[in-house]
């Protein structure tokens, strides 16, 4: 069975993994904002008695890439791995799409239109003539609703009838108003064509694609301009790229009249929502009330489900214990299971409604369009500390999970700005330190739990933004690279991505809790069981304790000299949540978030002298410390530096430590500590 | 000469002149904005960052493009 290779290209955000996940059952990442995905993604399906491998691809406006997601996408489509290109284009912003489309169709390659959103279209009042487009084009043009899993076998059908069929790559193109055949879909004009005829006749013989590379000298693209070194003096004026552009829109201009019937409504749910989100001043207002917002309802519903979830497993920890005692299980067993796994694994679950609702109030935000205009909002304040208003969203993302949030950097032109956004996105608070916020505010500041975790959120954002703006001082140099953006429709969130986005982070966060933080418990338990001497049951002479104590040295000045802290601290680097489940473990307090168990271990802290300047300190301390492992690993493989790597992990360890120390210094004058 | 950043809301200008870095400028290019290409503000704050409509789809720019593109009213 040969295998045939389907590559999925067009604009951003016009629905291509969508499709891509309509066909493989894949479940990417899918939002309403420019450049979600970032990579190139592949799946295998078979139809017809063929092996199909699809890629999908990051979008791209043209083929003259400028960032490193665009950068893939032209690798792609230029290599011989493709045996279709389906373009994929939004039906509702047809002229936007066919630029790219005019681009591909010069690598004369077999290809087909894939229609997307006809739905949207359809509601807008435009009836589109895709027969005449088809003609028009010369390749098939399918329409499809992606969303709707709708056109997916005819699309299919007509890509693979291109693969098979040796002359597919010669498209059959015909004029605008006749019915002649013409040799490509854009000819250009007699002075350009005569031009490409020139550099066609320059590039040596077997060159694959040649009218392309021909167009592509004369547009001075630079990869190829590399690739075929020549002169090309004799033959070009200089004007030629703009010529070419202006040629190409002309086209599209023409054939948007020719098929575009009936007039278009104008799109009033977005324009009445842009006019209010997209105010000065307020738009930021509105934007901080929003975060506001989410993390309310993360805290409040989350709290309140989190109970049910408290009692199951109270309920469960009892049942074990009980189990295991009739079973006349060793001592050790017991404690292992119940206030080592149990404990470290169950104490943390608890959170699960908590991250639930803080990804499904992100996955709303992601999916309405939202996200794209706090760019726009934005843009003011991160001029300031030289970046463009485009940086804010991985920040935003980083509320989420810094790991997609450093990928969404990808999107971002210069290489300065990416490694910039890398360094502060850690300062976002992600949903892995929400347990510790969560726990601490709710052991030792009751009523203003809530105003004190959501004092984090705003302090990371300010130190990053701080921290920025010193870093462009420093930088002195005044260059920004400027906003540019689409802002896509609104649309209400589709309960189906919606519940994938979600459930993909829920089962991520089910898979740490049951590896990385079960590895924890149990590592954690052994280094608190056993000593210099072998096993013990006094934790003082533990290797937990030794480790712990020359650790906590370094933290007395941040209010955080306790041993059990240090440890906590330094397993919190493999996940963050794990700061949570050490802390239950280490003080053997089972069911941690639940109210016993959050008075018990309060009531152990205060004895120790921990009290609540010293809580506030852990949570900064959390929230500024050494990214967690799978962050930092992110890093190094985006900056492809391990030193750089090691430079965030010391830089932030840094900031973690000042900052908290000037805190804990600062407030016991105050409080008389 | 008029350039971008000084138009008013709800005002459609034609482009009449670029004075961009080349990346800049091709990057327009491909999303459509080209030298005689109608565009419409639909939203303007501080000192240029803008909401245009250009063919038919919303963009954001930031004033260090606004205020390198010369329009003139149509």
């Amino acid at each position: 069975m040969s295998e045939i290779t389907l590559g999925f290209i067009g604009n951003p955000n016009c629905g291509k993994t969508t499709l891509f996940n309509a066909y493989t059952g894949a479940n990417l990442k899918v939002a309403n904002w420019p450049g979600v995905t970032v990579e190139r993604m592949e799946g295998a399906i078979s139809s017809h008695g063929q092996k199909i491998r699809l890629v999908d691809l990051p979008g791209t406006y043209s083929l003259n890439s400028f960032t490193m997601e665009e950068q893939v996408s032209r690798q792609f489509i230029i290599s011989d791995e493709v045996s279709v290109i389906v373009d994929v284009a939004d039906a509702s912003a047809l002229e936007r799409s066919l630029f790219l489309t005019l681009q591909l169709s010069e690598m004369e390659k077999p290809m087909v239109m894939a229609l997307n959103m006809m739905d949207i279209v359809a509601k807008r009042g435009i009836d589109l003539d895709l027969h005449r487009l088809q003609e028009i084009l010369g390749i098939p043009v399918i329409p499809v609703i992606a969303r709707k899993k709708r056109g997916l076998k005819t699309l299919l059908h007509a890509a693979l009838h291109q693969a098979e069929d040796a002359k597919a790559s010669n498209h059959q193109p015909r004029m605008i108003h006749s019915e002649e055949i013409k040799p490509h879909v854009m000819v250009y004009s007699d002075d350009i064509e005569q031009k490409i005829k020139a550099v066609e006749d320059l590039l040596p013989a077997n060159t694959p694609r040649k009218r392309w590379v021909a167009i592509s000298m004369l547009t001075a693209d630079p990869e190829m301009k590399q690739r075929y070194p020549m002169d090309l003096s004799e033959i070009v004026d200089g004007q030629e790229a703009n010529q070419i552009v202006n040629q190409r829109y002309d086209l599209i201009q023409d054939i948007m009249e020719e098929v575009m019937l009936g007039k278009e409504q104008s799109d009033t749910l977005t324009e009445r929502i842009d006019d209010v989100v997209t105010r000065p001043f307020w738009g930021v207002v509105i934007f901080l009330c929003m975060m506001a917002l989410v993390f309310a309802l993360t805290f409040t519903v989350g709290d309140w489900l989190s109970g049910y979830l408290e009692i199951g497993i109270d309920w469960f920890t009892q049942l074990v214990g009980s189990l295991l005692t009739n079973l006349h299980a060793s001592d050790w067993l017991i404690n292992l299971i119940c206030d080592g796994i149990i404990s470290g694994v169950g104490g943390i679950l608890t959170f699960l409604p908590n991250i639930t609702i803080l990804f499904l109030a992100m996955a709303f935000l992601e999916d309405s369009g939202y996200m794209a205009r706090v760019a726009y909002v934005m843009n003011e304040i991160m001029e300031k500390i030289g970046l463009s208003g485009r940086a804010f969203i991985p920040m935003v993302l980083g509320f989420g999970c810094t790991v997609p949030a450093i990928m969404a950097s990808r999107a971002l032109e210069s290489p300065k700005d990416r490694k910039r956004v890398m360094l502060l996105t850690p300062f976002m608070s992600c949903s892995a330190k929400l347990p510790v916020y969560i726990l601490f505010s709710g052991m030792f500041f009751a009523h203003n739990a809530m105003w004190a975790a959501y004092s984090m959120y705003l302090i990371g954002i300010a130190m990053a933004l701080l921290l920025a703006w010193i870093l462009h001082w420093m930088d002195g140099e005044k260059g920004t690279i400027p906003l540019l953006i689409e802002l896509p429709a609104y649309k209400t969130p589709s309960a189906h991505s919606v519940a994938v986005y979600v459930w993909e982070k829920v089962k991520d966060f089910l898979t740490k809790a049951g590896t990385t933080i079960f590895a924890a418990s149990i590592l954690l338990w052994i280094c608190m069981h056993f000593g210099p001497s072998g096993y013990t049951s006094d934790v003082a002479i533990s290797f937990a304790a030794y480790l712990g104590k020359g650790l906590a040295v370094i933290l007395i000045p941040c209010g955080l000299g306790f041993w059990q802290i240090a440890v906590a601290l330094i397993a919190g680097i493999s996940a963050k949540e794990v700061v949570v489940s050490s802390i239950a473990v280490l003080y053997g307090i089972a069911n941690v978030n639940s109210f016993g168990g959050m008075q018990l271990l309060h009531a152990e802290l205060l004895a120790s002298g921990f009290g609540p300047l010293n809580a506030y300190c852990m949570m900064l301390f959390t929230l500024f410390y050494i990214p967690c492992v799978a962050a930092l690993s992110t890093i190094r493989k985006e900056s492809h530096s391990t030193a750089y790597m090691f430079k965030v992990a010391a830089f932030q360890f840094g900031i973690a430590w000042v900052v908290t120390t000037i805190v804990y210094q600062v407030g016991s004058l105050f409080l008389g500590v | 000469m008029k350039t971008l950043n000084t138009v008013e809301i709800g005002q459609t200008v034609e482009v009449t002149r670029f004075d961009l870095d080349e990346a800049t400028a091709l990057r327009l290019q491909s999303l459509g904005m080209i030298i005689g290409t109608r565009i419409t503000v639909l939203a303007r704050k501080g000192k240029g960052t803008m909401i245009i409509d250009l063919r038919k789809t919303r963009f954001a720019l930031g004033p260090s493009i606004t205020d390198h593109i010369e329009v003139k009213y149509v």
